[in-house]
């Protein structure tokens, strides 16, 4: 029954929010802009609003949280009452103070692994597609070969050898994920090399860097930017797994995969407390999803 | 025929050689380490005579190369060598969770790739309806929950009302029926999480194929949407969803540890977990390896499928 | 021939999405179409006439609908018919023949399954009935090995024999009417007259009504008893074949007639040292040769054409030239000096001497680069423009290939048509101020009006700049307007070369002979004359 009305509850705020932020979006946008947002689905505005409140929930975390971050204020546990509007945890910390710091924790390390993964992977998958031949036959074998072990795996693998620290996490995931970026940006790449226009500025005697930055960069944007979206959500999913297994951030940090680990034991007494960092989790990267997807849908059909 | 069995004695070849790469990287990462691997496990405070003796125990006194052979031969003949942790053979540890571990992903695969196929299928049919419209969007949402968030709410949904267990407890004596209907959650949370997956894949690869002139010419001599779909666009899109189902069983195979987590499960998942917690080196070693050889064997026989599949490869001119 | 009428489309309009708006691609188009009648839908892209032929058979594509108009295939309605009366018809009483057999057949099933697929769906005939009849129908379409090549899977058949087998299939339930859609466009011109006689025999022998789009007049002359014309979704005119080809009475039409009517004037003999010689060359990939010892010379202020059919080995030709390719045997001289085989291994000089246009404007412009900066680097890179300077000199190069400066140098490539996309390929190479432009198929894939003003434009540039061409072609149309030598090649080998006219009036090689003589004519008694001749010969 309560999963019934939380369903509807959901629905109608998905509506109202996704509304609401379109009705902005199309007001606010700059003339130029305004095309975009026109034909925007309900699904992709209700992201965008999702993400824009995510960042500013990060930005301004110490202002909108109540209490420290890593507070004791006593009871254990404690229900959902004034001034703990969402109760307390295992140690009596404020639930809403840490899910508000989580934002910042969470969302920045998750963010900070996906640009360091972007950045070595998109460059290294240009670079062989542009150059072929035996480096890219090396490189490509190279990753192929990594990418015959599953990720969480190999970043657990990599996670006992090197312990676990936010470093050596941020590291290791980069590590594993740059693999799949490579990946897309070679193959991207390799369809824009194969144009005349880049045989055109080859046989006109145009240098590397030019070709990469005036004649492939522009035209890989599109695709790339909706692959940065879908591998945060990957890398976000993956932080949070491990941070839940116990081997990601660890505590004292705000964190929600260790916050949903910390307080699991409620969830068998019917209180649905831990669930609050699983959803905030959920609610983020189905927005992000959302984005992409509608990205995608537009880039497809632009191109008939 | 002979080009065909040329094709998969050579991908075989590539599956070994793939195999033989994986091992090396997964030993080899341990030399990585900038310092001593024995005072990174044992921490700063290590006396030099503990140092010698986990030295010792994980043979580091001997060269790279000679460590990795004595490691890979050892594996060959079924012999992981000893867990730090509990002084167990790791074949022990690892013997019955394998099971176990295969019994899940092989329940959550069985449940998830005909209901994930079929309406991947009906969605391409529909497409730009509003099933179509839904089942995207509730596909993308279950895409973007954590595994750990799904286990739980269908924990609190179907485990609180008392219609399923929330823990999985097997004995020896369990039946075949009690483990189907034990591990029914878990197998259900990874059914949730994959399925959206290979619905929304198989979709695009059928989608994908609707536009090609073929797909008109049969529209045109007069054949019903459901017909087009099934004998003129799936046959082609066989390859693509073979690729999408091994990704995915592949997937699962990830997928299993959180969930083994949550439901405490005797599997594999649950026990690398817990080696890497204790920084348990060999076992962690030990499971990675499987479970890559798992994942390469998967994408074997999705490329030999595939291959199998396409006339064009089966019928040279 | 029976005068009762099988189709009749009134004030017929179809609209097409883009985004969310919707236009008009036909505008009211009446129509009417006799039983054992075949009507030629002339037209060039975007007239609509495909839409039109869909439309036919009551079928919009995806993205399109039909707006407004009735069609009425004898008695029935088939706008307003259920879907299942419209899917009934099609494939039995109405087939459709697409453009490419090679892309319509589905590449999983074998030829003979999917012949039989109408007739066994539509309970027309058993399956053994089905696949009896087909190795009959395959062998009127002169297939060769008819009872055996139904069990084929497309791609292991080649594009002409393919689209005899569609059009088989299409009679599979010897319909009332067949669409055709551009048949043979896709064919080379050898291939095409095999493909156009087979069409039209078994078109004749079932008594079966056609509608046969193309952009061919020549082709549209041989295959039609009448002839419309389209222009932007709009009828033009309608006549009996004869008729409209002896007096065309609308402009538009008039001028469909007289774009071949461009000839460069007969140029002096070439001489002094080539500024492209290509000597003794063989080159390919892997182990295949693709050019097998290949020869010849362009001079300054000529056209050279090389033509051939796909596969010749024309193309790779350029790409020796270029660079792209090295050659395994033979060089390349450029003003009587051996030019470095890789374009790596050239200098800029060298690079700047020769240019290239690509016969895809759309690939071949960078889609996110504005004119100034497309036409402007290679002036800058190789001249060393800078500033007001550089900017000036992209303007003078709008100028000369008649397009506004004002208008068009910060416009990007997608906000252009696909003839000024071409003019800006043309600029492009002219900025270098090259000595040789290799021109690859840079007609082939526009309408033929616009054909026409490139053709110009090149001439004229020709005359200007002095500048060598090396026109790549297999539109011998193409070769008479704008060559003055020719280099026919087949199967990577160089057949005859020769100064055009003489090369024209008398072929010496069996192989240039069947190609000019495959080429088609206005005169709608072509073809039967050609059959005639060939069956003599043969």
């Amino acid at each position: 029954m309560t999963i019934l009305l939380s369903l509807i509850v959901g629905l109608a705020l998905f509506f109202v929010i996704g509304h609401a932020a379109r009705i902005a979006l199309r007001g606010l946008a700059p003339a130029h802009y305004k095309p975009t947002f026109r034909d925007m689905p309900l699904t992709a505005s209700f992201g965008l609003a999702v993400i824009l409140v995510y960042v500013v929930v990060a930005v301004l975390a110490p202002v909108i949280a109540p209490f420290g971050e890593g507070q004791v204020l006593g009871g254990q546990y404690l229900p959902w009452a004034s001034p703990h509007y969402l109760g307390t945890d295992k140690l009596g910390r404020d639930m809403l103070t840490r899910l508000v710091y989580g934002a910042r924790n969470t969302v920045g390390i998750a963010f900070a692994t996906t640009a360091l993964a972007f950045v070595v992977g998109s460059i290294l998958g240009i670079w062989a597609a542009l150059v072929g031949g035996l480096l890219d036959q090396w490189l490509s074998r190279f990753v192929d070969a990594l990418m015959a072990i599953p990720a969480l795996i190999f970043s657990l693998l990599l996670l006992t050898i090197f312990g676990t620290s936010v470093l050596t996490l941020i590291l290791v995931i980069a590590a594993v994920d740059a693999t799949r970026v490579y990946r897309l940006a070679r193959s991207v790449a390799q369809g824009i090399v194969v144009m005349d226009y880049i045989e055109a500025a080859r046989l006109r005697g145009e240098g590397m860097w030019r070709l990469i930055r005036r004649e492939i960069l522009p035209n890989a944007v599109a695709p790339l930017v909706a692959e940065f979206g879908l591998r945060f959500c990957f890398v976000f999913l993956s932080i949070s797994a491990l941070s839940f297994l116990g081997l990601g951030i660890k505590p004292p940090t705000a964190d929600w995969g260790s916050m949903v680990r910390e307080n699991a034991t409620l969830i068998t007494f019917g209180d649905i407390t831990p669930l609050l960092p699983a959803g905030a989790i959920a609610l983020l990267t189905v927005a992000v999803n959302f984005v992409v997807d509608w990205q995608l849908h537009r880039a497809s059909g632009l191109k008939e | 025929m002979n080009e065909i069995w040329r094709f998969i004695g050579r991908r075989l070849l590539l599956g070994i050689l793939t195999l033989f790469v994986i091992s090396v990287v997964i030993f080899g990462a341990t030399e990585l380490l900038p310092g001593d691997l024995a005072r990174e496990l044992l921490g700063q405070s290590a006396t030099e005579e503990t140092l010698a003796q986990l030295r010792e125990q994980l043979g580091l006194n001997d060269p790279a190369p000679v460590r990795y052979w004595n490691w890979l031969t050892g594996v060959l003949h079924g012999d992981f060598g000893v867990s730090m942790a509990t002084k167990k053979p790791i074949v022990d540890l690892v013997g019955a969770r394998l099971g176990n571990t295969l019994f899940l992903a092989l329940y959550a695969a069985a449940l998830a790739v005909p209901i994930s196929l079929v309406l991947g299928i009906l969605a391409a049919l529909w497409r730009n309806s509003i099933f179509d419209r839904a089942s995207n969007a509730l596909a993308l949402t279950s895409i973007s929950f954590p595994e750990f968030f799904v286990a739980y709410i269908l924990v609190l949904w179907l485990a609180q009302t008392g219609f399923f267990p929330s823990m999985v407890r097997i004995t020896g004596s369990t039946t075949f029926g009690d483990r189907l209907y034990m591990t029914f959650l878990p197998a259900l949370t990874l059914t949730l999480v994959v399925t959206a997956h290979m619905m929304r894949m198989t979709r695009a690869a059928i989608i994908n194929l609707l536009a090609s002139p073929y797909i008109e010419m049969a529209r045109l001599k007069g054949m019903s949407p459901l017909r087009v779909v099934l004998r003129h666009a799936v046959p082609n899109a066989l390859a693509p969803i073979i690729n999408v189902v091994a990704l995915n069983l592949a997937y699962l195979i990830t997928g299993v540890v959180v969930v083994e987590v949550v439901f405490v499960y005797p599997g594999l998942g649950q026990l690398m977990v817990d080696a890497v917690t204790n920084r348990d080196i060999a076992v962690v070693q030990a499971i990675a390896l499987i479970f890559a050889s798992a994942y390469v064997l998967l994408n074997l026989i999705a490329d030999v499928l595939s291959t199998i599949t396409n006339p064009r490869l089966m019928h040279r001119r | 021939m029976e005068e009762q009428v099988l189709l009749t489309i009134k004030g017929l309009r179809i609209e097409g999405r883009s985004g969310d708006q919707w236009h008009e691609i036909v505008k009211g188009v009446d129509l009417t179409l006799h039983r054992g009648e075949v009507l030629g839908l002339i037209g060039e892209s975007g007239a609509g006439k495909s839409t039109l032929g869909l439309a036919a058979m009551g079928f919009a594509r995806d993205g399109c609908r039909i707006s407004d108009g009735t069609i009425d295939f004898d008695g029935i309605d088939l706008r307003t018919a259920p879907e299942a009366v419209r899917r009934g018809l099609r494939g039995k009483r109405i087939a459709y023949v697409a453009q490419s057999a090679a892309a319509s057949f589905n590449p999983a099933h074998k030829l003979i399954d999917q012949y039989c697929e109408a007739p066994v769906v539509h309970g027309v005939m058993s399956r053994e009935k089905a696949e009896a009849d087909a190795v009959e129908l395959y062998r009127r379409m002169r297939l060769p090995n008819p009872e055996e090549i139904g069990f084929r899977y497309p791609h292991q058949v080649s594009g002409g024999q393919l689209q005899r087998a569609m059009t088989a299939m299409a009679m599979s339930c010897r319909p009332d009417l067949i669409v055709f859609d551009e048949p043979t466009t896709a064919l080379d011109v050898t291939t095409q007259i095999e493909v156009l006689a087979a069409i039209r025999d078994i078109v004749r022998q079932f008594g079966t009504a056609a509608i046969y789009i193309t952009h061919d007049l020549a082709v549209v002359a041989q295959m039609a008893d009448r002839i419309k014309v389209l222009l932007r979704g709009d009828e033009v005119e309608e006549a009996d074949t004869r008729s409209m080809l002896a007096a065309p009475r609308e402009d538009y039409t008039k001028s469909l007639w007289a774009v071949r009517s461009f000839t460069r004037p007969e140029q002096p003999p070439a001489s002094g040292t080539p500024v492209v010689s290509v000597r003794n060359v063989s080159a390919g990939y892997g182990v295949v040769d693709v050019l097998k010892d290949i020869s010849f010379d362009i001079h300054a202020r000529r056209t050279v054409a090389v033509v051939g059919e796909s596969g010749s080995g024309k193309s790779t030709a350029a790409r020796v030239i270029t660079g792209l390719l090295p050659p395994r045997k033979g060089e390349v001289l450029f003003n009587g000096k051996p030019l470095p085989p890789s374009f790596k291994s050239r200098s800029r000089e060298e690079l700047r001497q020769c240019q290239m246009i690509y016969q895809m404007a759309d690939t071949a412009l960078n889609p996110k680069l504005t004119l100034r900066e497309l036409i402007g680097r290679p002036a800058e890179m190789y001249l060393g423009l800078k500033g007001k300077a550089l900017e000036a000199r992209v303007r003078d190069l709008l100028s000369l290939i008649e397009l506004e400066p004002d208008q068009f140098i910060d416009r990007l490539p997608g906000e252009l048509s696909g003839g000024q996309k071409q003019r800006i390929g043309i600029a492009r190479a002219l900025a270098a101020e090259p000595s040789l432009i290799i021109c690859d198929e840079v007609t082939s894939a526009l309408d033929q009006i616009v054909q026409e003003g490139i053709l110009r434009l090149l001439d004229r540039l020709q005359s200007e700049l002095g500048l060598a061409y090396m026109f790549i072609t297999h539109d011998l149309a193409t070769v008479k307007s704008i060559a003055d030598e020719v280099v026919v090649m087949e199967h990577g080998v160089v057949v005859e070369r020769g100064a055009k006219t003489e090369l024209f009036d008398h072929p010496h090689e069996p192989y240039t002979r069947l190609l000019l003589s495959s080429v088609p004519e206005m005169d709608p008694d072509w073809l039967t004359r050609l059959l005639a001749a060939r069956g003599e010969h043969a």
